[in-house]
């Protein structure tokens, strides 16, 4: 990374850690909102953008990480910082055991399983048997952290530094692993399968790893939603969230860290644009902008903003 | 037994209603290899036009054929228009604009027609001819589906124009050398998955009540019947749809309960796909290194 | 010389009311406005139920239009929330920090209800005569900030159970219900009514999910299973189908039939008329599709304020009837809390009704409030299909 880069970076940390204080507490808690959501994409980017695997059934992953974050709360008292390494190990295996039966299944076939993935979940949270557990259609209600040692910031602001600085540390590692052996052997499958596994790349290994650690990142998401939201319930995990990601990575840019942010940005706040314009149909609306980012930035706003970055700089050099 | 036998029927009839928008699905995959997510969302839109033609006093055939005429016109708009802009661009961004298609056209239609349901008029008789277990429109529809099928087989299969769409969809280089103009074929092939999608909006329309969020659930059925059939296959895709409701309904009623039956049925697909990935009777395609 | 004690007294009498009459406010009311807010399901799979919220707005232009509340005028801030629990905290949070409202007003559904049931009564926000049946409303104690208004689900299970018991202690029952918190509160108020009895009564359960196409399946579920009686818990459109498919397969039960599907408009006219004959339910506003209240005084009011305020609301739906009535309520409880517009005053009033009584409810159903009675509606009427209109019958069930 360049010195350049690495100053907007810092920059762009600075401001988000300014922002709590500049704004009010319910932009905070959207924001907030956002940064859970950019975890989201990244992990799901990881999947569809890097190693072309398509999902349609992330939000069962991203709801198997709140459930986590949930019951381990209010059932066993576990605090809130200790669900997230719980919720990542639990969803990296589900990710993983996932994964390996469904490499069989390539382009619309793996997109079915996944969709059957999306669809079933939130059955088997209502599922009678499991309600012991799951809260079942009631859900499960969980309490706000507090800000540690006394700090003088409120609930809302903490979440947010709390968020904020798990979704840095998930954001590096996700350029570390993508710039590293495992990124590059993730693109090559996508890009040329077959001479990807004849140059000695172990593609079954890397598919399924690559389906866990994208599980992993969607479900300490969504152990970090439910810590937000206070509440978890099978009507928040249904079919349609799957497809808000799906969305999101498409609009953030494939194949790209920042689009996850772009993605995040567009999904949460988007559809409140939508209804301010229009409250009779704002899914209209909403669909209306979708189609203008994609018909004007096919390629996601991330590779729009390089596109205009390279002009830039090539007007610059004139 | 006898409640056995009920189930297959109700089973049958219900996979009816996948089987005719899962045909849908199977046409534009077969034209421009991309499934399109807002099918349901075309044909639930068309039914609404034909609603709207019978309440202002249109007999039920007129308005069934203008209705079929209004679909079709829609599909090709519809793929002039919206889905032209972006036939470059990667897979995943037209999904997105397809979704987009189907927020918009359920949002749209919410709003003009609101969200109460609606009584849609069935053109066969009230009395169950075909015995108590099934309705007249129940098995007039699987009638109806089945009809479909039988002409768009003997479109493709003995019409010139059947054939250049066929070649304009497998090769679309070589049929642009031979002077098929394959813009046109697309278009023209969207116009007829429209118009097969809203003859199944109208079939469903009477079982299911008519309303924004009607063609939802069975779009995923839909999606599942299609590719369980080899999602390139349109009688594949209408034997799948039977498959996948009698599946739900005998799963429902004697093994796992109603909870579940979904998750289950869409598991054995999985499996089924798993040992024979192009489904029942999908082509097997060698791909060239 | 007497002149100084009586300008004295007077000025004493015209000082007083202002002293007494001192207005007071929370953020959302002051002298010429009262904000309140809402969140309905505009879209998604729960989105009929929005007309709701469409039918008190257009209540509100109407007070409005008319001078609206001891001189204020009514903002109504409403916003979607696709009935997902995270949007409905979202847009809850928008409303009480952004929009700075007075109180939440009819906010819909028992999940969306639940997940800012907490936030609520922390801020200290009025929940107001929320828009679910569920039991949990009515806990004055634990969550003085929040109030239901319909009578609740289980009550309503329980008064079903009663009468199956009485009248036909022998039999056998089969239940569809929705698989969600209002088809699960149904089923547990009915099984408690049936007390140690349900296991030995209740032959068959089958549930269903919003997102099927048809509940034939379970249907015919049903009808090969010995069950003599039924109990309908679904919503309308299924309802419709399921009253079709029972008779269509030749199956006559005793059929109870929820409250929240007994439209003559949107439910049985759909599964036919001839289909629904015998149908009991329980009701509490009067069914404006019902023949029986064409020339109501009251039923006719409503459907002028329709035509008039909200146009585009369909005259068969009886959630606007629902909505118009529902609105009359917190129309009181502004009236009462007169010019002390704080959160606590309004919470006061609406725990203050007595024998209240809209004129879109039945005969004998009267809304109640008090102390820790946060309950307004506990009372039904039980109501069977003739074939054409619904037949009041026995008593007003409840308080």
């Amino acid at each position: 990374m360049s010195r350049r880069q690495l100053i907007l970076l810092a920059l762009l940390l600075l401001a988000a850690c300014a922002l709590p204080f500049l704004v009010s507490n319910y932009r905070t808690f959207q924001f907030t909102l956002a940064l859970v959501y950019a975890i989201a994409l990244l992990g799901l980017n990881m999947l569809t953008g890097y190693n072309g695997q398509i999902s349609l059934g992330h939000g069962a992953f991203y709801a198997i990480g709140a459930y986590t974050a949930a019951i381990l709360m209010d059932q066993y008292g576990v605090p809130y910082w200790a669900t997230l390494p719980a919720a990542a190990v639990v969803c990296l295996v589900a990710g993983f055991l996932f994964g390996l039966p469904a490499l069989r299944l390539q382009g619309l076939y793996l997109a079915l399983a996944t969709f059957a993935l999306g669809v079933s979940l939130p059955a088997l949270l209502k599922y009678h048997h499991l309600e012991k557990w799951t809260g079942g259609v009631q859900g499960i209600v969980i309490d706000k952290p507090e800000p540690p040692f006394g700090l003088p910031i409120n609930a809302d602001q903490w979440l947010y530094f709390f968020v904020l600085a798990v979704t840095v540390l998930m954001f590096v590692l996700a350029w570390n692993l993508l710039r590293g052996r495992m990124g590059r052997a993730m693109v090559a499958i996508r890009d040329h399968h077959i001479a990807a596994e004849a140059m000695g790349i172990d593609a079954a290994m890397v598919k399924s790893l690559t389906f866990g650690v994208s599980a992993m990142y969607t479900g300490i998401a969504g152990a970090l939603g439910a810590i937000a939201i206070q509440y978890v319930a099978p009507d928040s995990f249904n079919f349609f969230l799957s497809i808000v990601f799906l969305v999101g990575i498409v609009v953030g840019g494939l194949a790209s860290i920042s689009g996850a942010i772009y993605g995040a940005l567009f999904i949460q706040f988007v559809p409140n644009i939508a209804d301010e314009i229009s409250r009779a149909a704002p899914w209209a609306i909403f669909g209306i902008f979708l189609l203008g980012f994609v018909y004007l930035m096919p390629m996601g706003v991330a590779s729009a903003v390089r596109l205009a970055l390279v002009l830039a700089r090539a007007q610059g050099a004139k | 037994m006898e409640a056995f036998l009920h189930q297959v029927l109700a089973g049958l009839a219900t996979g009816g209603i996948y089987a005719s928008l899962a045909l849908a699905l199977v046409m534009i995959y077969q034209a421009t290899h991309l499934v399109n997510f807002a099918q349901g969302e075309m044909a639930m839109f068309a039914t609404y036009f034909a609603w709207s033609l019978i309440n202002a006093g249109m007999p039920y055939w007129p308005a069934f054929l203008l209705t079929v005429v209004f679909a079709f016109v829609l599909g090709v708009v519809i793929e002039r228009i919206i889905i032209r802009p972006v036939e470059n661009a990667p897979v995943l961004a037209v999904v997105v604009v397809f979704i987009a298609l189907l927020v918009i056209l359920n949002s749209v239609t919410g709003w003009i027609f609101t969200y109460t349901i609606k009584v849609f008029p069935s053109p066969f008789p009230a009395e169950p001819i075909f015995g108590r277990y099934i309705t007249s429109h129940g098995g007039g529809a699987i009638g109806v589906t089945l009809v479909v099928l039988l002409l768009l087989y003997l479109f493709f299969r003995f019409t010139p124009l059947g054939l250049a769409m066929r070649a304009a969809a497998q090769n679309p280089a070589s049929a642009r050398l031979v002077g098929i103009r394959v813009g046109w074929m697309l278009a023209l092939g969207w116009g007829l998955a429209a118009a097969v999608g809203g003859v199944a909006g109208m079939m469903v329309a009477p079982i299911v009540y008519l309303d924004p969020n009607m063609m939802g659930g069975v779009l995923l059925y839909a999606f599942a019947a299609a590719l369980v059939g080899g999602i390139d296959n349109p009688a594949g895709a209408v034997f799948g749809g039977f498959l996948v409701g009698v599946l739900e309904n005998l799963l429902g009623a004697f093994v796992i309960g109603n909870e579940l039956k979904l998750a289950v049925a869409l598991v054995l697909i999985i499996g089924v796909l798993v040992v024979r990935p192009s489904g029942f009777f999908g082509k097997v395609f060698v791909t060239r290194v | 010389m007497k002149l100084v004690p009586i300008a004295a007294l007077l000025a004493v009498a015209l000082a007083s009311p202002a002293a007494l009459a001192q207005k007071k406010y929370d953020p959302g009311a002051d002298d010429k406005s009262i904000k309140i807010g809402n969140t309905n399901p505009y879209s998604g799979p729960a989105s009929a139920y929005g007309t709701i919220g469409k039918a008190i707005g257009a209540y509100w232009k109407m007070v409005n239009e008319q001078g609206g509340v001891n001189g204020r005028m009514i903002e109504w801030i409403s916003y979607d929330d696709g009935y997902s629990p995270p949007k409905t905290v979202e847009m809850a949070r928008k409303l009480v920090e952004q929009d700075q409202v007075l109180l939440l007003f009819q906010t819909l559904g028992t999940p969306p209800n639940t997940a800012i049931h907490k936030y609520m009564n922390s801020k200290k926000v009025p929940q107001a005569f929320v828009a679910t049946g569920a039991t949990k409303w009515n806990d004055a104690r634990n969550f003085p900030w929040t109030m239901g208004w319909q009578p609740n689900y289980q009550t309503e299970g329980r008064i079903y159970a009663e009468h199956i018991l009485k009248n036909n202690p022998k039999a056998k029952i089969g239940v569809l219900y929705q698989n969600d918190d209002y088809g699960k509160d149904y089923l547990k108020g009915f099984r408690d009514g049936l007390g140690d009895r349900a296991a030995s009564m209740i032959v068959k359960e089958v549930s269903y999910e919003v997102t099927d196409p048809t509940v034939d399946s379970q249907m015919v579920q049903l009808q090969a299973s010995s069950a003599d009686t039924f109990f309908n818990i679904t919503t309308p459109k299924f309802a419709a189908q399921a009253i079709r498919k029972a008779y269509d397969t030749g199956w006559k039960p005793m059929h109870y039939l929820n409250n929240v599907s007994s439209s003559i408009g949107s439910v049985l006219k759909p599964a036919g008329l001839e289909k629904s004959a015998g149908l009991i339910s329980t009701q509490y506003l009067k069914d404006p599709t019902d023949s029986q209240w064409a020339n109501d005084p009251a039923v006719k009011a409503w459907a002028a304020f329709m035509k008039k305020y909200y146009p585009d609301g369909s005259l068969i739906q009886t959630e606007n009837m629902y909505g118009y009535t529902v609105a009359q309520t917190l129309h009181q409880v502004l009236k009462q809390a007169g010019d002390n517009l704080t959160r606590a005053n309004i919470m006061k009033q609406a725990a203050s009704l007595k024998d209240f009584r809209p004129d879109t409810m039945l005969p004998g159903i009267r809304i109640n409030t008090g102390g820790n009675d946060f309950a307004p509606i506990e009372s039904e009427q039980l109501i069977r299909f003739s074939g054409e209109r619904w037949e009041r019958f026995g008593p007003i069930i409840g308080k």
